[in-house]
């Protein structure tokens, strides 16, 4: 394992910190509602660096009257902003694209030291596909009606969204971006240990003079997010986040007209059979379960490898995993950066505890992590089985388990016997072997010979208890129109 | 040289059904994969120390390179004293590893340089390897005793192409014996795929490992007479390729980009990405090099500001 410093023999990668002086942290934050920044009437809460644990910054708690406040401007705003041309609402859209690319390094940076990912993931992946969704609904405004969603569709009204802390910014972006473009207003609520990127995007609404209201974003916890999706003028909710907490909002809903879009876990088959390009399959194993730290929805949890080919490609991961280098978000050549709070870290380990228990095989590369901050090195469990509780349960973090399988029929039926249906792997250099897996996994998304890859065009969504509804591409419309279920 | 497990390999080599089944049973390579692997290598940040240290470390393995019609004797003679004093205002600047030549110019290079930098010089009709084997084997001979260090040579890719992969090896592999001189040691050979030509990654990977089975010492990549000469992947494809057959045979392979490396930046990428793919074992002369020409001087160029801070002209750097 190579850390902050490279043990790689000679050539030691010296340390190449982005600069943080980018950015601007301001000590505390209020709410973003009807256009201006405003304090809260409830209390306030910390958010923190997870690379150090240094107090960032002191945000507001939205309480219940800060909320139905915001629902209230949203719902100002709507009339204006939904009876805008489709051609106007996109030159806002189209400008707020503009202003994320301009301002990316600042969005990264503060992603990263907010977040704890690796700056080049924040910098080449996170802040690159939240301006190309912006593009991309920016460019469906004005042509609603060739949507196939009915000759008229309108938007729905006031949409109540939360958002998880994995991807702050870009969760953000998906669900942002269609609700505009369609013509919705918004009040938002981003997660409570990484609020800091929504609240300059919210300076970014005001630089492209976003109609006040438009946009609302309120900071806070639990409480806050429930309060959002019990307002009773919310017409529309859309949440990511835990399964737990979606089924919380589908009880909560019940009985409303409103409608609702929930984009929950998964536990991900990747699938590797042994005509695969092994290389480029632990690449894709690697990128499937390491990046950002594991904490995706949609990564590649569960390695379904051939048995023919198991060992072979466990080596190869192994010396693979060998070259990852934990440490420092901000510096260029991390590649696994810090678990995002001491929750989740103490959830990474009680799992990867039980798995040992449970009789499964634990390693990881030998790492040195920084002594301070929220930090679990990328760890790989053989000797898995459909039983094994890390087998079937959402880790989120960088733990990989590797089960075998013997032919196609098992990977698929081994591949879908999980409660969750979010994405899926397969790897092969057999087209027809693709094709006909994709047609067998229950899962929103299959990637063939590669994982983890993100396109504004693609629609994104689960089966069974990974959720419903899509987000992205033209179906992503359908979320945020009326007429949009046909 | 070969040892027991490379012996294991006989049987491979037996006949072309053998060759061939072995070829192309080995794994595929999914082309944007290994361009995003390469790619993504290609991000890292290598700056100060771990600058400077790739810096010398480029230096030392560059084959100073001149392949050209017009090539004088004078010319060359240029070219081997830039490649023993790369930076004349700097004592501490290394030598490169080797001055590239053709054969007939070995003896030119070799009076400057003595045994201090080795000499390559191409053979087998270099570039294009259309000629009889006779005739490419006389290539050979002749650089070799005209005191070549190491002979660059390039496979047949028509026959390659045509699927005739025990030919392309029996080529090597006569090479190689005349690579031998008359003390019993041999000239070092490396072998040109010419990945241009080759177009896919599985090819190449193919390529390598029948190389490799022939005897070769280093496997290149270009002559640097075709577009697209050396890139990021397909040094990827081959750094894999010599990775995964030391494991199998416990033989070393050298590796050569050769052709468009032209600046400081692209050499530490090739760099990160043989140590992380092929690992440090490989990070050395003896078992890395750049063929290249333009490329020195923007290592010592790189090297000056490291060294002094500041960036100084081109006139400041020697044109040979």
């Amino acid at each position: 394992m190579a850390s902050t410093s490279s043990t790689t023999g000679g050539f030691e990668y010296a340390p190449a910190p982005e600069s943080r002086s980018i950015v601007d942290i301001k000590p505390s934050y209020g709410l973003f509602v009807d256009g201006d920044f405003v304090d809260g009437q409830g209390s306030s809460f910390k958010t923190i660096n997870p690379a150090t644990e240094e107090t960032l910054a002191e945000v507001a708690e939205a309480s219940e009257a800060d909320v139905d406040l915001a629902v209230r401007a949203a719902r100002r705003a709507f009339r204006g902003w939904s009876r805008m041309s489709g051609r106007e609402r996109a030159k806002y859209l189209f400008r707020i694209a503009r202003i994320i690319q301009e301002r990316g390094r600042e969005l990264a940076v503060l992603e990263s030291i907010d977040n704890g990912k690796p700056i080049k993931e924040s910098r080449d992946v996170d802040v690159p596909i939240v301006a190309a969704h912006f593009f991309y609904y920016a460019g469906w405004a004005d042509k609603l009606e060739y949507a196939g969603l009915g000759a008229n569709p309108r938007p729905l009204g006031v949409a109540g969204q939360v958002i998880p802390w994995n991807f702050p910014l870009l969760m953000l972006a998906w669900k942002v971006a269609p609700a505009l473009a369609c013509g919705n207003t918004v009040v938002l609520k981003p997660a409570e240990t990484t609020p800091l990127t929504a609240l300059l995007f919210a300076e970014i609404c005001q630089q492209a003079d976003l109609p006040p209201g438009v946009v609302n974003i309120v900071t806070g916890a639990g409480a806050t997010g429930q309060a959002i999706v019990a307002h009773p003028d919310v017409d529309k909710v859309a949440f990511t986040g835990s399964t737990e907490v979606g089924k919380a909002i589908a009880r909560t809903v019940a009985g409303s007209d409103k409608r609702v879009t929930l984009e929950l876990g998964g536990k991900a088959a990747n699938i590797v059979f042994d005509d695969a390009p092994i290389d480029q399959a632990v690449e894709g194993i690697v990128s499937g379960i390491f990046f950002n730290q594991g904490h995706v929805c949609c990564a590649g949890s569960r390695l379904l490898v051939q048995e023919s080919v198991a060992d072979e490609v466990l080596a190869r991961l192994k010396r693979r995993m060998g070259t990852l280098r934990v440490g420092d978000p901000l510096d260029k050549n991390t590649d696994i950066g810090a678990i995002n709070s001491s929750e989740q870290l103490a959830r990474i380990r009680e799992l990867s505890d039980v798995g040992e228990a449970e009789g499964a095989e634990r390693w990881a590369p030998a790492c040195d992590l920084p002594s301070s901050g929220f930090w679990f090195p990328p760890t790989v469990f053989t000797g898995v089985t459909q039983a094994h509780r890390i087998a079937r349960e959402e880790v989120f973090g960088p733990v990989l388990s590797v089960l075998t399988f013997r032919t196609p029929a098992e990977a698929v039926e081994k591949a879908n016997n999980t409660p969750y249906g979010l994405s899926a792997g397969v790897w092969t250099e057999k087209g027809s072997r693709i094709l006909h897996m994709a047609s067998q996994l229950r899962a929103g998304v299959v990637w063939a010979n590669t994982f983890n890859k993100f396109d504004p065009a693609s629609p994104f969504g689960g089966f069974k208890e990974s959720g419903y509804g899509r987000e992205g591409g033209r179906q992503g419309l359908a979320a945020y129109l009326q007429g949009g279920d046909l | 040289m070969p040892t027991t497990a490379l012996a294991a390999y006989s049987e491979v080599t037996a006949s072309e059904a053998s060759l061939r089944r072995f070829l192309h049973g080995l794994p595929g390579v999914d082309q944007v994969g290994a361009e995003a692997r390469a790619a993504g290598l290609g991000t890292r940040s290598i700056k100060t120390t771990a600058k400077a240290w790739a810096l010398d470390l480029a230096i030392r393995m560059v084959d100073l390179t001149t392949l050209e019609g017009q090539d004088t004797p004078g010319k060359v003679r240029a070219l081997a004293s830039k490649a023993l004093r790369p930076d004349p205002a700097d004592p501490s600047c290394p030598s490169v590893a080797a001055v590239c030549v053709y054969g007939d110019l070995v003896g030119e290079v070799k009076a400057i340089v003595g045994s201090e930098v080795n000499v390559a010089a191409v053979a087998t009709a270099f570039p294009s390897g259309r000629a009889s084997m006779p005739v490419k084997l006389a290539d050979t001979r002749d650089a070799v005793a005209n005191g070549a260090d190491e002979i660059d040579m390039v496979i047949d890719r028509g026959a390659f192409l045509a699927g005739h992969y025990l030919q392309v090896f029996e080529e090597i592999v006569a090479t190689r014996e005349a690579c031998v001189r008359p003390d019993g040691s041999h000239a070092h050979l490396k072998v040109i795929f010419e990945t241009g030509e080759l177009q896919t990654y599985d090819n190449v990977r193919r390529a390598s490992w029948l190389a490799m089975l022939a005897g070769a010492d280093f496997i290149k990549t270009s002559t640097g007479k075709v577009q697209p000469a050396a890139t990021l992947p397909v040094t990827l494809v081959m750094l894999e390729a010599v990775r995964d057959f030391r494991e199998a045979t416990g033989v070393q392979i050298g590796v050569k980009p050769a052709g468009g490396i032209r600046t400081a930046k692209d050499a530490i990428k090739y760099l990160v990405m043989v140590n992380e793919v092929a690992g440090d074992d490989w990070l050395d002369p003896d078992w890395f090099r750049f063929g290249a020409s333009t490329l020195l001087n923007d290592l010592l160029m790189q090297r000056t500001k490291m060294t002094t801070g500041r960036y100084s002209g081109p006139d400041y750097f020697t044109l040979d």
